[in-house]
This record gives C-alpha cells, sequence and structure tokens, in this order.
C-alpha cells in the first residue's frame, strides 16, 4: 500500500473508530433507551421495563448486590416469613455456610437469571433443577411416604413452592382433607373499607371528614364542573358519600399540604390519598409496575398476552379499570379486565361456571359474594395487616401476586368455595384452566393422599407413646 | 480451647487481667468474646425462660385461653418459644448486616429435634451440644472455620423450663426422644462471634 492510500486507510479507521466509540458512549451513557446493550429478552415478569436497564441495573458498575437490592426493592415485601417458607434470614447463619456453597440462597440471582429465555420456564422464572435435593436429600426419612420420589418432581403442581408454601404445608393439608369439591356456603369475602374507614389511623379523616355530599357544594375550579351525568356519577359513589368532592382527586395537596393547581386526569397518587394499600400493591403488578419505576403507564401493546383488537395503546392507570367518577367496582371486577384480555381463559368466563354465578348475582339472583369475577381470583379479597395493629378484607391490586405458581391462588380465592383437594386438582389441569373451570378436572395430584396417610403416621405414632391431651399445641 | 472449666478459664482471664493491667487502662474496656457471649446468652435465656414460662405455658397451659403453634398465623395461635427465638436471631441477622462491628449469630439446636433442620450440623455443634448434655452446668467453647471465616463458638444447655417443654416435645410426632422431664437438657443455644485471623 502506498504511502498516501496507507494515511487515507489510517485516516478512515480512525474516525469510523472515534465514530463507533462516540455513538456506543452515547447509547450507553446518554440516551434513554439501553436496549442495544441487552444480552437477551427479559422475563415475562419484566419484559414491561425493558426501556429502562436503570430500573434494576441501578450503578452500571454495580455487580451482584446491586442487582439484589433491585429485586428486594420490589419483592422484598413477600420475601419475609409467613410469605416465605425460605426467607433470606434462614440462610445467614454461618452454620449453612456449607450449602450456601451449593446454592447461595442469599441471592436471588443464583436460582433466578433474566435475560436467559432458553432457560426460562413457562412460569417466567429460571430454577436450579437441584434446587431441594441440598438441603432435603433426607427427606424420605422425615416423611417415608416421600421414598423414591425424583426431587425433580418436588415443585409439580400440587407439590412444594420454595417461596410461598402456605397453601401446601403438611399440618395445613391435614386440616383440609376430606372437603367436598364445592362448600355449601360458597361466598368470597366482602370489602370492608367503608366499614372500617372511621378506624383507620392513616385515612386522611381531616382532609376528607366523613360526610355525605351534595351536588350543591361540588368544589371543581370554574370551568370545570362537567356535565349533569358526570355530576350524577360523582352523586352516587362511596366518594360523595364519605366527603370527598372534587379537590380531593383534581386538586390533591402536596407534601407542605397546599392545596395543588387543578388537573383534569389526576394519577394514581390522588388515589392514594386514600387508598394508599391499593395503589402500593398495584405497582407491584404487571399493570402498575412502569408507574412505580417511575416510567409511562403500561400500555396493552406491550403485553405479551392476547389482547383485544382496537385497544392497542390502551394505558393503564387506577381509571383505567375504575372509570373515572363512578369508580364501579362492578365494571372493574370482570368487564375491565375483559375489555383488553382475550386469551382462552379470560373468553371462556363469560359461559363458565364461575361467570354464571357473576351475572346471577348481578341480576339479583343470588347473594353477593356468590358471584365469581375475574377479580375474584385474581384480584382476591384477602385479610391484610394494613399497619401494625389492624387487618381487612383488601382487594389484592398486585393481580402477579397470586398468579404463579397457581398455588398462590388457593387460600385467598379457592378455598372460599371450594375444598383443597378439588383446588389443587383443579389448578393442574392445564385445559380445564383454559376452559375457565368449565367441566370437571382430567387428573387427581397425588397431595391429599400423602396427607392422609401423614396423618395416619402421626396418629399411630401417639399411640404407641400413650400421650394425652394434646390440645394446647396446633399439632 | 475445647471443653473448658469454667472455673479454670476464670482464673486464666483474671491472671490475664491482672498480667495486662498496667499496661492501659483501655484493657478494663475490653471484653473478651468469651464474655460477650456469656452476657449474650443470659440475655437470650432469660427472655427465653420468661417468654417460656409467662406467656406459652400460663395461657396455653395453665389458663387454656390461647394455644401455641408452629403455625402461628394460620391458627391465631401463640409463637412456640424455639420459633420466637428463631425469630429473634434472624432479626439480629437482618440488623447486624448494618452494624459490622457488632457481628454474632445464634441458633437453637438439639441432638433431639422436631425440625431436622435444627439438628447439629458442624462438628463443633455436635461435640458442643453432646458436652452440655453430659455436663450439666458447662459450657463449652472452641473455635471453628465456616465459609472461609474464622468464629470463636460457644453452646450452652437449653433445659425444660416449664411443664409445656416437655409435654411438647414428647408429644409430637415428629420429635424422636419421648422422655424429656423438667430440668432435662433438651438442647442447646450456640453463639458463634466472627474473629479476625
Amino acid at each position: 500500500m502506498a504511502g498516501p492510500n496507507r494515511a487515507a486507510f489510517w485516516a478512515v479507521w480512525f474516525i469510523t473508530s472515534l465514530a463507533l466509540i462516540g455513538w456506543f458512549s452515547w447509547e450507553l451513557l446518554g440516551a434513554d433507551d439501553k436496549t442495544l446493550f441487552m444480552p437477551g429478552p427479559l422475563a415475562d415478569g419484566h419484559h414491561q421495563l425493558a426501556d429502562d436497564c436503570g430500573v434494576c441495573h441501578t450503578d452500571p458498575l454495580g455487580g451482584g448486590e446491586v442487582l439484589q437490592e433491585a429485586c428486594i426493592d420490589c419483592h422484598g415485601w413477600e420475601r419475609i416469613k409467613p410469605l416465605d417458607s425460605h426467607p433470606r434470614g434462614k440462610f445467614q447463619d454461618p452454620r449453612n455456610a456449607e450449602r450456601l456453597v451449593n446454592i447461595d440462597a442469599l441471592h436471588c440471582v443464583t436460582c433466578h437469571t433474566e435475560h436467559r429465555p432458553e432457560i426460562t420456564l413457562a412460569d417466567g422464572l429460571t430454577q436450579p433443577r437441584d434446587l431441594c435435593f441440598h438441603c432435603h436429600k433426607e427427606i424420605a426419612e422425615e416423611r417415608p411416604s416421600h421414598a423414591g420420589m425424583d426431587f425433580m418432581s418436588c415443585k409439580n403442581s400440587g407439590c412444594h413452592n420454595f417461596h410461598d408454601n402456605r397453601a401446601l404445608y403438611t399440618d395445613f393439608l391435614i386440616k383440609h382433607l376430606d372437603e367436598p369439591a364445592t362448600r355449601k356456603a360458597a361466598l368470597l369475602p366482602q370489602r370492608q373499607l367503608a366499614q372500617l374507614l372511621p378506624e383507620l389511623a392513616d385515612y386522611p379523616h381531616d382532609r376528607y371528614p366523613l360526610q355525605a355530599l351534595s351536588a350543591s357544594v361540588a368544589d371543581a375550579a370554574a370551568g370545570h364542573l362537567g356535565d349533569a351525568q358526570l355530576q350524577r356519577d360523582w352523586l352516587e359513589t362511596a366518594h360523595a358519600r364519605s366527603g370527598v368532592n372534587c379537590s380531593a382527586c383534581h386538586q390533591p395537596l402536596d407534601d407542605t399540604g397546599a392545596r395543588q393547581s387543578w388537573t383534569d386526569h389526576p394519577d394514581q397518587t390522588a388515589c392514594a390519598q386514600c387508598h394508599s394499600t391499593e395503589v402500593q400493591a398495584f405497582g407491584r403488578g404487571r399493570h402498575g409496575m412502569r408507574l412505580a419505576a417511575g416510567l409511562s403507564p403500561m400500555t396493552t401493546d406491550k403485553s405479551r398476552l392476547p389482547m383485544q383488537s382496537g385497544v392497542e395503546g390502551k394505558q393503564l392507570g387506577c381509571t383505567s379499570c375504575h372509570a373515572a367518577h363512578r369508580f364501579d367496582t362492578v365494571t372493574a371486577a370482570a368487564e375491565s379486565c375483559l375489555g383488553c384480555h382475550a386469551d382462552d381463559h379470560s373468553l371462556a368466563w363469560k359461559d363458565s361456571p364461575h361467570g354464571k354465578l357473576w351475572q346471577k348475582q348481578q341480576a339479583g339472583d343470588a347473594p353477593a359474594g356468590s358471584g365469581v369475577s375475574c377479580a375474584g381470583c385474581h384480584l382476591p379479597r384477602e385479610e391484610q395487616d394494613v399497619n401494625d395493629w389492624m387487618s381487612r378484607i383488601v382487594v389484592q391490586h398486585n393481580q402477579s401476586a397470586v398468579h404463579s405458581p397457581n398455588s398462590k391462588m388457593i387460600r385467598p380465592a379457592c378455598l372460599h368455595c371450594h375444598g383443597l383437594e378439588f383446588s389443587l386438582d383443579a389448578l393442574a389441569d392445564p385445559e380445564l384452566i383454559s376452559r375457565n373451570f368449565t367441566g370437571q378436572p382430567a387428573g387427581h395430584v397425588e397431595t391429599m393422599a400423602l396427607a392422609k396417610k401423614e396423618q395416619q403416621r402421626r396418629e399411630e405414632k401417639r399411640e404407641d407413646q400413650g400421650h394425652g391431651d394434646t390440645s394446647m399445641f396446633g399439632f | 480451647m475445647k471443653k473448658c472449666n469454667p472455673q479454670m478459664t476464670g482464673a486464666l482471664v483474671l491472671l490475664a487481667a491482672c498480667l495486662t493491667a498496667p499496661v492501659s487502662a483501655a484493657v478494663e474496656d475490653t471484653v473478651s468474646v468469651k464474655t460477650m457471649a456469656d452476657a449474650l446468652h443470659l440475655v437470650m435465656d432469660s427472655d427465653r425462660t420468661v417468654y417460656t414460662r409467662l406467656i406459652v405455658n400460663r395461657l396455653a397451659a395453665q389458663e387454656k385461653v390461647i394455644k401455641a403453634s408452629e403455625h402461628f398465623k394460620d391458627d391465631k395461635a401463640l409463637v412456640l418459644p424455639a420459633q420466637m427465638f428463631r425469630f429473634g436471631a434472624e432479626m439480629v441477622a437482618k440488623r447486624s448486616e448494618k452494624l459490622p462491628d457488632v457481628n454474632f449469630s445464634y441458633s437453637l439446636q438439639s441432638m433431639w429435634p422436631v425440625n431436622k433442620q435444627n439438628a447439629p450440623k458442624t462438628q463443633a455443634e455436635k461435640e458442643g451440644l453432646k458436652y452440655v448434655a453430659d455436663n450439666k452446668g458447662e459450657n463449652y467453647y472452641t473455635t471453628e472455620t465456616l465459609g472461609g471465616q474464622k468464629y470463636f463458638t460457644a453452646v450452652y444447655a437449653d433445659t425444660g423450663v416449664a411443664p409445656v417443654c416437655v409435654a411438647c416435645h414428647n408429644a409430637h410426632p415428629d420429635s424422636p426422644r419421648k422422655d424429656f422431664k423438667i430440668g432435662d437438657v433438651m438442647g442447646g443455644v450456640v453463639i458463634r462471634i466472627p474473629l479476625k485471623s
């Protein structure tokens, strides 16, 4: 290569290299969208956050500890007893150091690796296949009924969950032996917010004293009162009956207690003034996780699930399901879901036994709680500790909390109406789930039979020892 | 430092204190790992005894107003004394993560555990639990290395202090021993303090 050509070659090489370095540096440090550097697609539970790597990778130079903090930041609330059978605290004792060599249970990423679709299981998680073996290899001595079982089967539907095992532990199974498939009194619990409102210390009683409001005292800003229908909608709600005027939502107070300027479209922060438990939970689920991370709202086109046509780009916030001013919980419990979701399970609901019960209830032909809406199972009404001294029935607005593994739905939803054995069988049948539980479970899981054996073993042991009154203990 | 005679150990500590006392008054402010472990155990054991006698035994066995259950949340019952102890240990582990100068861990174990996860695992635990069961009134001190970290490890006897202790362990279907009496050594408390190597 002659002199001038060589110089030109190096000049081009230098400029190209400089341009590439500049471009990559901008993409890495300056641009909002860093998907260029993503090593692989995200799992179902995180893909909504793909446009902001910083939600998890809070420090670009950080390692495992940074990721651990990110995991706990969102999932920490359910990684404690009794929600978690294997909380981190269980493994922090130095006596478990040997076990941690096999499975470092102190760190979420040991089992749950992201960006690895090739090893991600159907429930959206990666998980070591030999997870249980290292600590429970002598299980057959403790539970003779488990002799010969394959350790790969521990996680089978109806058997064990590593984290939330509350519907599957032995004493719970024994307590629920021999239950009918459907209970005589099959009713879902009723919400308690209105009933307990006067006792809720964290409710802003000073801002919104409990009193019925009329149209004449509506305090909308000039020109924002809305039409007659809108006013009627508001007057018919619990809001108007409970002292929640227009300004409460449209001009919420800021941190200093000052009234903010009027907004036509209040966001979830306005709702959180009185419904903080619900809004916080909403932010933990797939519907609200983008908002909780400070991103734009989740939209239907970002979903990986089948959606109805014509709803492309629909944003998800509180008023997406609870239409503003009416805040109709009946609509929110089913119609709002079906307005977007179009998978087989959702489409089959209307003609399913659950759906028919719901329609019967809405027609006034069946008591409250007898109908089963989408929310009845996916946003179940469960007793929650809302502060250190009080619990109440709350609608679980984190619909992901009971979704996977589906046995997490047993306690807050299924057991109100069905026996445990039937629930386990039904949830283990993907075809039945697809038909929205129209029909009977095709198979039968062995769990309750094992629990029965264990019950017999315990009774025989008690008789052998001749011990009398154990009523003071929970076994 | 294995199977220490407490009197001999005390004399050694006194001797060491006399030898080093003139060096600096700061020595008086220094607490040995053994003293620290003994003090921690005194608090743990006292709290554990109070909870077992005044809460669980009184309310579950004597006055029969509430059950005590492993599944206390589901059964709306009292937390078992062993769980009370473990939950405290787990909270200490969590809180001490942010206090590197206050670093210790503890656990309740037994050679006859209802929950098999509470059986002794390390050599020190196995030797220590046997020692305190065979030598009533004595403690067991040693050092051990776990996960590359050296620890001062102390084992103290855990005795049945109330009727509920023995009634539960004798009747529980998963209990490997059914002949406990009040005052028997039923297990041990293991306290570990990391040492600078």
